[in-house]
């Protein structure tokens, strides 16, 4: 029964990705490795096209791979088993808010969660950035840390270092992401990166 | 019954008109449910976002459970957050449908590899603007290292890593939590006197 494992599989998504969009990222990596149904290299494409379309970001990645496996019913399963968790939890939530805020142990457990959710994007974009930018070969069988090749992309190195320069200018750091995919989308056309 | 089909339009334009999700749909959330439809107010909103950003799942999906199941119960924040999913869930099926054949052409590919450069820098700007805000001391950095080598090096599941570093938080918590008690029994403690004045600006 596919749409029942994929709305299982983006269930445990949304049940445990703390701060949304791209905190999906390392669960949906994880998701791929574990069911085959898509690469990383797939993943990478699939947040281009997510951060370049309409609507929230986990909502549309969860379509996306919905969409690729089983189709506009696949689609609609990965969604509803994303948004599942998140809307009976905020129900929960909902009737006793100040209660919530206010608690200790929430803080408490907050605050071990916060960092882990950062670290997990971390992860996440030290792959993304091992597949787009630097490529690196391991030796087979070989311990965690063995490194047998490295491959440099300079032209999407270099793209990248200029909009990371350009996301921190003071007059220009403001503007909308979509700008900036924009630009590099031309930019991968124009210099045939 | 109108005020459903009116939060899965309100929800579903709010949809169309963001995009990458989280805070960038702040202002457009304030004009359509604050300004327009008066279903909450400024203060609301970013209580709800606070609350999202801190919860499982998609902030947007939790923002808009919030405003329906304020204004029509469970059956309303279901209508809300479908109304959000509607465009996304039509667009991407129609991109994803036509994106395999797109992909033969050359420009295709070459669009996604410059596309590729910016996304890992949209990812690691994302990863120095929560650092900011959730590596505060020593204990934050020390899970944050931990989960970095864990997610790199051994392939552990992230959903483990997130349920064992919110109970090491809750630990941490606890024991803070019961020798602050303990020195603001005490002639000066300085944790309770810290404590204190945190209780007071809740307050």
């Amino acid at each position: 029964m596919i749409f029942l494992r994929l709305f299982y599989e983006f269930f445990i998504v949304g049940l445990f990705s703390v701060g949304g969009g791209l905190s999906t990222i390392p669960f949906l990596a994880n998701m791929g490795e574990n069911t085959g149904w898509f690469t990383l290299s797939d993943l990478t494409n699939m947040i281009a096209v997510s951060e370049s379309t309409p609507g929230p970001l986990g909502i549309n990645m969860a379509t996306y791979v919905g969409f690729s496996v089983a189709g506009a019913g696949g689609a609609l399963a990965a969604v509803l088993g994303l948004m599942a968790p998140s809307v009976i939890i905020v129900l929960i939530i909902a009737t006793f808010l100040n209660k919530f805020r206010n608690n200790h142990h929430v803080e408490a457990v907050f605050h071990g969660l916060r960092p882990a959710s950062t670290a997990l994007i971390a992860a996440a974009a030290f792959s993304v950035i091992t597949m787009s930018l630097i490529t690196i070969e391991r030796p087979a069988g070989g311990p965690f840390w063995a490194i047998s090749g490295l491959t440099w992309h300079l032209p999407a190195i270099i793209l990248a270092g200029a909009i990371l320069l350009l996301t921190h200018l003071p007059k220009v750091k403001k503007l909308h992401p979509v700008v900036w995919l924009a630009f590099s989308a031309a930019m991968g056309i124009i210099f045939e990166i | 019954m109108r005020t459903y089909i009116d939060l899965f339009l309100t929800f579903a334009k709010v949809g169309v008109t963001t995009f990458g999700g989280g805070y960038a749909m702040l202002p457009i959330l304030e004009r359509e449910v604050v300004e327009n439809k008066k279903w909450a107010t400024t203060g609301e909103l970013s209580d709800y976002f606070a609350i999202g950003q801190c919860t499982p799942g998609i902030i947007a999906v939790n923002t808009a459970t919030f405003i329906g199941s304020k204004q029509k119960g469970i059956l309303g924040a279901v209508f809300a957050t479908l109304g959000l999913a509607c465009p996304g869930i039509i667009i991407i099926s129609l991109l994803a449908a036509g994106l395999s054949h797109f992909n033969e052409m050359s420009a295709v590919g070459h669009a996604f590899n410059g596309l590729r450069a910016a996304i890992c820098v949209l990812i690691i700007n994302a990863v120095i603007k929560l650092g900011k805000s959730s590596l505060k001391d020593a204990f934050s950095l020390f899970l944050f290292l931990a989960v970095l080598a864990a997610a790199l090096f051994f392939k552990i599941s992230p959903a483990l890593l997130v349920l064992s570093c919110g109970f090491l938080g809750l630990l941490v918590g606890l024991f803070k939590g019961r020798r602050s008690a303990s020195s603001s029994s005490g002639v000066s403690g300085e944790s309770g006197a810290e404590n204190a004045a945190q209780e007071a600006k809740k307050l």
